[in-house]
C-alpha cells in the first residue's frame, strides 16, 4: 500500500504543478512507482508540464463516472516506466467529482503505486476538498511572499482540521540576494510563522520555466540548482536526511578550480 | 393548620420581604405552609403597596418547576414581586458550568489564518495567533507565543479585561468595543512581552511589569 501525498498551497501560481511534476519525477528516478494525479478539473496543466498532453484519451472525470476503467485513463510516461499520470478533464468543472469518488480512486491507485502525488487546484473550495480526500500526507508549497505565506497558513489550518497528516513545507522561488537584503521574507521568518517541518527550499531558476515549456520536468537535468533541490526533496520524502542546499552558488576561486577538474 | 413549626419565616428588611424556607421538611409541607401563610394567616402584612420579595431556600435544591410552584403561590398576591430566589446549593452541572466560566480555558494550538478561537471566560493560549487568525473571549486573553493576528477580549463589554502576549505583534486589538491598531494610540510594538488594557476608553499597551499597577485585582476578580 503506497501513500497519497497532496501538493497544495491555497494561493495560485506558487508552483504546485511544477513541484508535483518534479517531486513525482524525482521519486520515479529513485525507482519508486509513482502516479501523478491532476485534480485541477477544467484548468489542467500537469499533463502539459509533463509533456504528455497529446496522449490523453480518458481522464479523471471519466474514471469517476465509470466511463472507463482506471487503467485505461492512466498515461504511462515513456521516459520512466515507473511514472504514470492520471489527467484531469478540461471540459468539466470541479463539481464533476465528489470527495468520495476521489478517495475511492486514490485508494485504488495506492494499491498499485508507491507514491500517489495529487496536484491540488488553487483555492479552498470543492477542488481542494476533492484533492485532499484521499491524501495521507500533504506538501504545502509557498513562495517567500506575504500573501502566499498567509494562504499557506490558512491551508495548513484546513489540513489540520481535515486530519491530513502533519503537512510539510516547500519554499519555492527563493531569491537568495533578495533574502539577504531583507527584501524578501527569509526562510526562518516563514518557518517561525507556519511552524511546520521544512521539506525543502527551491531557488528561483529560469531553467524551471524553460523545462516546463519543453514538457520535461527540471529534475531530469543535472545542471540547475532547482533540479538538485527537487531531487533532495524526493530523497527527504524517502526518509534520507539531506542537508539544505546553500542558497548562494559558491563562485570562489577554489570552487572554480574544482569545477574545472570536474569535482563539482 | 396543625404543623408544629413554621416552615416559612417571613422577615421584613429595607429591601422588602425575605421568605426563609425551611430546608429540612418535605417540599409538600413547605408548599402547604406557604399557601397557608399567603392565603390565610398573614393577610394584613401581605396586602398594601408593591413589595419586593426574596426567597431564601437554604440548602434545598429546587428544580425550575418547583421554583415555579413557589412563585406561583406568592404571585397570587398582586403586590408581591419576586426579586430573587437564592439557594445555597446548585447541581453538579451548574457547578461545572460555573467553574468553566470563571476558570482558565487552556488551549494548545496555533490559531492560523481564517481560524477563530471563541472562548467564554479567560483564555490561556499556548501557541501562536497567526495573521488572519482571531481569538475572542468574554474575559482576558493570555497568549504564550506570538500574537500576530487579531485578539478581542471582553466581547460582552467588560472593559476591565486585558490582552497579554509573550510576543505582542498584533494586526489589531479589541477590548470591549474599542478597536485599535499598532501605531495608532500606542507606539509600534517591539514584539516584547506586553499587555493591552483600556483606560478612559482608550487602548494602551505596556510592559508586563506595569500590570500590577493597572489591574492589581485581575486574578482575584470573580465574574
Amino acid at each position: 500500500m503506497g501513500i497519497g501525498i497532496v501538493v497544495t498551497s491555497g494561493k495560485g501560481g506558487v508552483g504546485k504543478t511544477t513541484s508535483s511534476a518534479n517531486i513525482g519525477t524525482a521519486l520515479a528516478l529513485h525507482g519508486q512507482k509513482v502516479c501523478l494525479v491532476d485534480t485541477d478539473i477544467g484548468l489542467r496543466n500537469l499533463d502539459v508540464v509533463m509533456g504528455l498532453e497529446n496522449r490523453i484519451i480518458y481522464d479523471l472525470v471519466d474514471v469517476a463516472e465509470g466511463a472507463c476503467r482506471l487503467q485505461q485513463a492512466l498515461i504511462k510516461d515513456k521516459r520512466f516506466e515507473t511514472l504514470s499520470l492520471l489527467p484531469a478533464a478540461q471540459t468539466k468543472d470541479k463539481s464533476a467529482v465528489t470527495p468520495e469518488q476521489m478517495e475511492e480512486i486514490i485508494t485504488q491507485l495506492k494499491r498499485e503505486f508507491d507514491y500517489v502525488i495529487i496536484d491540488c487546484p488553487a483555492g479552498i473550495e470543492q477542488g481542494f476538498r476533492n484533492a485532499i480526500a484521499g491524501a495521507d500526507q500533504a506538501i504545502v508549497v509557498t513562495t517567500p511572499e506575504k500573501a502566499a505565506v498567509r494562504d499557506a497558513d490558512r491551508i495548513i489550518g484546513l489540513l489540520e482540521r481535515e486530519k491530513v497528516g502533519m503537512p510539510k513545507l516547500v519554499i519555492n522561488r527563493v531569491r537568495s540576494h533578495m533574502m539577504k537584503n531583507g527584501d524578501m521574507l527569509d526562510v526562518e521568518d516563514i518557518l517561525d510563522l507556519l511552524a511546520i517541518d521544512l521539506l525543502g527550499v527551491v531557488p528561483d531558476d529560469e531553467f524551471v520555466i524553460k523545462s516546463a515549456n519543453m514538457g520535461e520536468p527540471a529534475v531530469m537535468s543535472h545542471e540547475s540548482r532547482a533540479s538538485l533541490a527537487y531531487r533532495n526533496i524526493a530523497r527527504r520524502l524517502l526518509g534520507e536526511s539531506v542537508p539544505l542546499l546553500p542558497l548562494e552558488e559558491k563562485t570562489g576561486v577554489l570552487s572554480k578550480v574544482r569545477k574545472f577538474f570536474g569535482l563539482k | 393548620m396543625t404543623t408544629g413549626r413554621n416552615k416559612v419565616t417571613i422577615k421584613g428588611t429595607k429591601e422588602g420581604l425575605v421568605f426563609f424556607m425551611d430546608d429540612t421538611c418535605s417540599f409538600d409541607e413547605l408548599l402547604a405552609d406557604l399557601r397557608e401563610k399567603i392565603e390565610h394567616s398573614h393577610q394584613q402584612i401581605l396586602t398594601g403597596p408593591l413589595v419586593r420579595v426574596s426567597l431564601k431556600l437554604g440548602k434545598r435544591y429546587c428544580t425550575p418547576e418547583q421554583q415555579e410552584e413557589l412563585t406561583g403561590i406568592i404571585r397570587q398576591r398582586g403586590n408581591l414581586v419576586i426579586h430573587t430566589i437564592d439557594s445555597d446549593v446548585i447541581t453538579r452541572e451548574e457547578a461545572f458550568a460555573e467553574r468553566l466560566k470563571t476558570g482558565f480555558k487552556i488551549q494548545t494550538h496555533t490559531v492560523r489564518s481564517g481560524q477563530v478561537l471563541d472562548v467564554d471566560g479567560d483564555v490561556l493560549l499556548l501557541g501562536d495567533v497567526n495573521p488572519g487568525g482571531t481569538v475572542k473571549s468574554t474575559g482576558s486573553i493570555f497568549v504564550i507565543g506570538h500574537l500576530r493576528g487579531v485578539a478581542h477580549a471582553g466581547t460582552n463589554g467588560d472593559d476591565q479585561v486585558i490582552i497579554a502576549a509573550a510576543a505582542m505583534r498584533p494586526t489589531q486589538l479589541r477590548i470591549a468595543d474599542v478597536i485599535s491598531r499598532p501605531g495608532e494610540e500606542w507606539a509600534e510594538t517591539t514584539g516584547a512581552t506586553e499587555f493591552a488594557y483600556l483606560q478612559d476608553g482608550k487602548m494602551l499597551v505596556a510592559k508586563m511589569n506595569y500590570l500590577s499597577r493597572v489591574r492589581p485585582d485581575l486574578g482575584l476578580k470573580k465574574r
